[in-house]
């Protein structure tokens, strides 16, 4: 007899397993079909959610595509200038050691412009924590190569593919500053399975929940994908992550408390 | 017999039309309409009642588009 329940007998509030966080805002993200940053978004939100943090986060927002992160989240946010999101996270927390502060940056954020404020802000064990999304280019202004794009990859300023030899080789920033003294917990995640979403899920819990040991600057990499630059459709840019960007960025915990 | 039964809502005007909740689901359940939303996208519909519940599908939306819902039968 159960056998024949109806949608709407299914659908009722008591038998939701599932629903977007209301610690994300009703605006729609301005993100392209497919791309990781409203996967990393909501896990944050849904972890401070569960933490019941709403009003006691302050976020930094980056340059970048998530430039218009504080329209999304529903916590009190400041947006930095290109790069200085450690910066002025800094100064926050500093001014309001009971909150828990973080940035949000993209890869050309955090590691090309932003490189000096990453890493002083790391060595300083600043207790601030980081969420780096690295999709190894600069996915708002057109998809032009960073810092952190593959050898051989096509981006709109290497169009035969990144050579190392005249451009330089990609840069490993979190290995860089797992090495730091400063930093505490530091992991790279990513976001576009099921089992990839559940783990990226406690990393992001860990490095929020150590701010709170004042300990030093917890930081969490997400490698995501940016079909757009990469010019792939959503799926396909899963697909190359996963055979390209794995391997030279693999995935785990880099430096974990002792 | 299944002991579990789902339902997924997509919420259609969200719905981008990526494609990456239908190979998240095992079940099968989850396919591209051949209707557009307001915004011109291929929305995600369910075409089949053998929802688990599991939630995968909602975990890798980055438009959080999808609720699900679940019911135990004994
Ligand atoms: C001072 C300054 N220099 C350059 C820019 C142009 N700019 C905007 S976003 C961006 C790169 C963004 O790339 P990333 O941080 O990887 O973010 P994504 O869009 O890939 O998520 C650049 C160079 C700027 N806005 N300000
Ligand atoms: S350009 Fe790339 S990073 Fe930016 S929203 Fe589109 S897919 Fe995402
Ligand atoms: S909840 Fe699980 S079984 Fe149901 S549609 Fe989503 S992925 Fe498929
Ligand atoms: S993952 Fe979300 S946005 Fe993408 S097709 Fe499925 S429901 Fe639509
Ligand atoms: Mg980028």
């Amino acid at each position: 007899m159960q056998d024949t329940l109806t949608d709407a007998q299914i659908c009722q509030p008591e038998n939701m397993v599932y629903c977007r966080t209301a610690l994300m805002t009703q605006a729609p993200l301005s993100y392209c079909p497919g791309c990781g940053h409203g996967t990393a978004h909501r896990l944050i939100m849904e972890v401070i959610e569960e933490m019941k943090m709403q009003a006691n986060t302050i976020g930094v927002a980056p340059v970048g595509c998530s430039v218009l992160a504080y329209d999304f989240l529903d916590i009190d946010m400041q947006q930095a200038a290109h790069g200085r999101a450690p910066a002025v996270a800094t100064g926050i927390k500093r001014l309001y050691p009971d909150k828990f502060v973080f940035t949000y940056q993209g890869d050309g954020d955090l590691a090309a412009i932003g490189t000096g404020e990453t890493i002083h802000a790391c060595n300083r064990g600043e207790n601030i924590t980081i969420f780096f999304v690295n999709n190894g280019i600069y996915g708002m202004t057109g998809g032009q190569m960073a810092p952190t794009t593959l050898p051989g990859m096509k981006t709109a300023t290497s169009p035969f593919g990144r050579d190392t030899e005249t451009m330089g080789h990609p840069l490993k920033i979190t290995e860089l500053i797992a090495n730091l003294p400063g930093t505490y917990f530091v992991s790279r995640q990513s976001v576009h399975t099921p089992a990839n979403v559940r783990k990226a899920k406690k990393a992001i819990e860990k490095a929020i929940q150590y701010q709170k040991l004042n300990k030093g600057l917890n930081f969490v990499e997400i490698v995501s994908n940016c079909n757009s630059g990469w010019k792939m459709t959503p799926l396909e840019s899963n697909k190359w992550m996963e055979e390209n960007m794995f391997p030279f960025y693999p995935l785990g915990d880099i430096k974990v408390p002792k | 017999m299944a002991t579990v039964k789902g339902r997924i809502v997509i919420d259609t005007e969200r719905c981008k039309g990526c494609q990456l909740c239908a190979p998240a689901c095992k079940e099968g359940t989850i396919a591209m309409s051949k209707n557009l939303n307001s915004k011109g996208y291929q929305f995600a519909t369910s075409i089949n009642d053998d929802c688990t519940g599991c939630i995968n599908c909602a975990l890798v939306c980055p438009d959080g588009a999808i609720t699900v819902y679940r019911v135990k039968l004994n």
